[in-house]
């Protein structure tokens, strides 16, 4: 069965004054119908942008996608119209955004909120989108429905107001929803209530998810496939155990290993990634991540490594020339 | 000045804080007040580490004011090397503020934009007149970038000129420039990203040793908190809800709030994550202002009993050091 989105060799360019920063430098991956994918890094290694492009959410200019294909369906959503893409976006593809106090609109009630993506995408008149509202509520924990349908995003808290981003995520069933730092502003009580929450709705409804996160707990619980990426590029991926079990990739290596564990007892010191992530607009032709390398010879600054089978598990990748030579020794060590 | 006596450093007790509600424009009346820190008692030994961990909105960092005297407490002590410093005025802080430092969450907002580095980490020793001589403030502001992992050079550069991490840095030099013993961290490494807080984490560590600091390390984040921290006090709504050495809290905790935070953060490893049963605590944390009776925390507690509700649970000891404030812990 063909993928339900198919990423191939996707690049996208911001024109900035201190250079082209390539923020996406040619990315391929894909998320099977049901999926969980979790796309892994740093701030700037281009994990949101990425996710963006897919929906063309770039801005432009300073913002370009420059090439790639993105296969939503078998449909290349880089080649349709502007007005097709608005018809897909909220409907076929839902979003969730990291600060549920700034991507609802402030003086919109909750209800026409929801009811707005529904009447447009559905056709649906203003009594089935209203019935529909509250059954979504329902769906996504909120007590009450019917009165919260009334109230303005200030009324809400950050846990409930990220319920209702999910809400409206949902409420043209959607196929795909891609959730960029969906948990980040939240407490971790309430952080681990929402992602039980996307969990099992998009178990229930078989819909798949691409998050996006910097938190490697997060990851490790809930996706089944990851990509690691750093300045622009997949540095790795594979399933969840494959990453956190037998990493390839020295940046995956260092990134799992710089993190203290709430479920060990102290370690002696921390071992951090050395040095500071690269400037994206002075980026030579070797790995961008060699500098901060403890593996990296000279080959490292001939030219960029590209993805490469690597490890025992079948489909794990790995963009380093001496993935072959990091075995799980290097990483205990 | 070193005194042997095993006094703490600092010690605690009974602290409030409650800002009052206003309303009205022309006469300001107030209607309410929110009980931001509502009663708590702790102490921190000399060159120890204590974490103060809580979600938002339970009082931790106003905790962490009123140590700085930032606020005016309420009601309640905090005796500061034998001397209480909550009745004291700003005039009488000023000496003590040397020894009494802090270094806060967002790098980017804390300093200020238009001064040089330079001039940011000098300023204090300049305002409190510790190093008159400018020559010999320069060199020491060079020492200090040094000590802190910078580039000396990096004290003619302007904040917007560096990354999160390395102004978390001169956040940090800023406050060692007092030589002070005794540091509030607020956060310090919450904004910074995944690679870069583990270089910070180990240079508080390595300053703590080198100097012989103490810390009060104020944290959401409870691995961090773990990795650093010999005792830690978990917070809830205002209160102190169970305090104890770290390893005994992480692997042993007693109180329902303390058990439910920890079971909510993801442990980074795909195996241990899925043998893990995990049904999160549910409701969200009320309004401080007008808190539940009894046991703040009993409307999302899985093991409240009906006295939960009427009446306030007292801390209790229940192994030497391992305080909880929970009636039904113990009983079974």
């Amino acid at each position: 069965m063909p993928p339900l989105l198919d990423i191939r060799g996707l690049h996208t360019e911001f024109r900035t004054s201190a250079g082209t920063v390539r923020a996406v430098d040619g990315i391929s991956y894909s998320v099977q119908a049901g999926e969980t994918v979790a796309i892994v890094g740093e701030s700037g290694s281009g994990k949101s942008v990425g996710a963006m492009s897919i929906l063309r959410l770039i801005p432009d200019p300073p913002g370009r996608i420059t090439a790639g294909e993105v296969l939503f369906d078998g449909q290349d959503l880089l080649k349709l119209t502007e007005e097709q893409m608005r018809q897909l976006r909220g409907s076929q593809i839902g979003m969730i955004f990291q600060e549920p106090m700034t991507s609802l609109n402030p003086v919109l009630t909750i209800g026409r909120q929801i009811t707005e993506t529904l009447e447009q995408h559905r056709g649906a008149t203003p009594a089935a989108a209203r019935e529909r509202a509250l059954e979504l509520l329902g769906l996504v924990g909120i007590a009450d429905a019917a009165r919260r349908l009334k109230q303005y995003p200030h009324q809400l808290s950050g846990g409930m107001r990220q319920r209702i981003m999910i809400a409206i995520a949902l409420a043209c069933e959607p196929k795909l929803i891609i959730a960029d730092e969906p948990t980040t502003a939240l407490d971790v009580t309430i952080q681990a209530q929402i992602l039980e929450l996307m969990k099992d709705l998009t178990q229930r409804l078989n819909i798949a998810l691409i998050v996006i996160t910097h938190n490697l707990g997060v990851v490790a619980r809930y996706a089944t496939r990851v990509n690691v990426m750093y300045a622009g590029r997949i540095v790795e991926s594979g399933s969840a155990a494959a990453i956190y079990h037998d990493p390839r990739h020295p940046y995956t290596i260092a990134l799992l290993r710089s993190v203290p564990r709430l479920d060990r007892p102290r370690q002696a010191r921390l071992d951090p990634v050395e040095g500071q992530p690269p400037d994206l607009t002075r980026l030579d032709a070797g790995c961008a991540f060699r500098p901060r390398c403890r593996f990296a010879t000279d080959a490292c600054a001939a030219g960029r490594p590209v993805l490469a089978q690597a490890g025992l598990e079948d489909g794990h990748l790995a963009a380093c020339f001496n993935s072959g030579s990091l075995s799980h020794t290097d990483q205990a060590a | 000045m070193t005194t042997t006596d095993d006094r703490p450093l600092l010690e605690v007790k009974g602290l409030r804080m409650h800002f009052p509600i206003t309303e009205g424009m022309m006469t300001r009346r107030t209607v309410g007040e929110v009980k931001a820190v509502d009663g708590i008692s702790f102490s921190v030994a000399r060159g120890e580490t204590m974490g103060l961990v809580g979600e938002s909105g339970c009082g931790k960092t106003t905790t962490g004011r009123c140590i700085l005297r930032l606020e005016t407490p309420t009601a309640g002590s905090i005796v500061y090397d034998g001397v209480d410093i909550a009745g004291l005025s700003q005039k009488q802080m000023v000496a003590l503020r040397q020894r009494i430092q802090v270094i806060f969450q967002d790098p980017f907002s804390s300093l200020n934009p238009r001064m040089k580095i330079g001039q940011i980490i000098a300023e204090p020793m300049k305002v409190h007149g510790i190093e008159p001589d400018a020559t010999k403030r320069e060199a020491r502001v060079r020492e200090l970038l040094t000590i802190c992992g910078l580039n000396a050079r990096f004290a003619d550069r302007y904040p917007h000129e560096m990354s999160g991490g390395q102004r978390q840095r001169v956040g940090i030099a800023r406050a060692l420039a007092m030589n002070p013993e005794f540091i509030v961290c607020d956060e310090p490494v919450s904004a910074l990203d995944v690679s870069i807080q583990a270089q910070v984490i180990n240079l508080l560590e390595d300053l703590r040793e080198k100097f012989g600091l103490t810390y009060l390390f104020i944290a959401h984040d409870l691995s961090v908190v773990r990795h650093l921290c010999q005792r830690v006090a978990v917070m809830y709504l205002g209160r102190i809800v169970e305090l104890a050495d770290s390893d005994t809290l992480f692997d042993n905790p007693q109180h329902p709030y303390t058990k439910a935070l920890l079971a909510a953060v993801p442990v980074p490893d795909p195996l241990v994550e899925q043998g893990r049963v995990f049904r999160p605590v549910q409701g969200e944390v009320p309004s401080p202002i007008n808190p539940p009776t009894g046991c703040v925390f009993h409307p999302r507690c899985p093991i409240a009993v009906e006295s939960c509700k009427q009446s306030r649970p007292e801390s209790r000891e229940i192994q030497p050091g391992h305080f909880v404030a929970c009636t039904q812990v113990g009983l079974s």
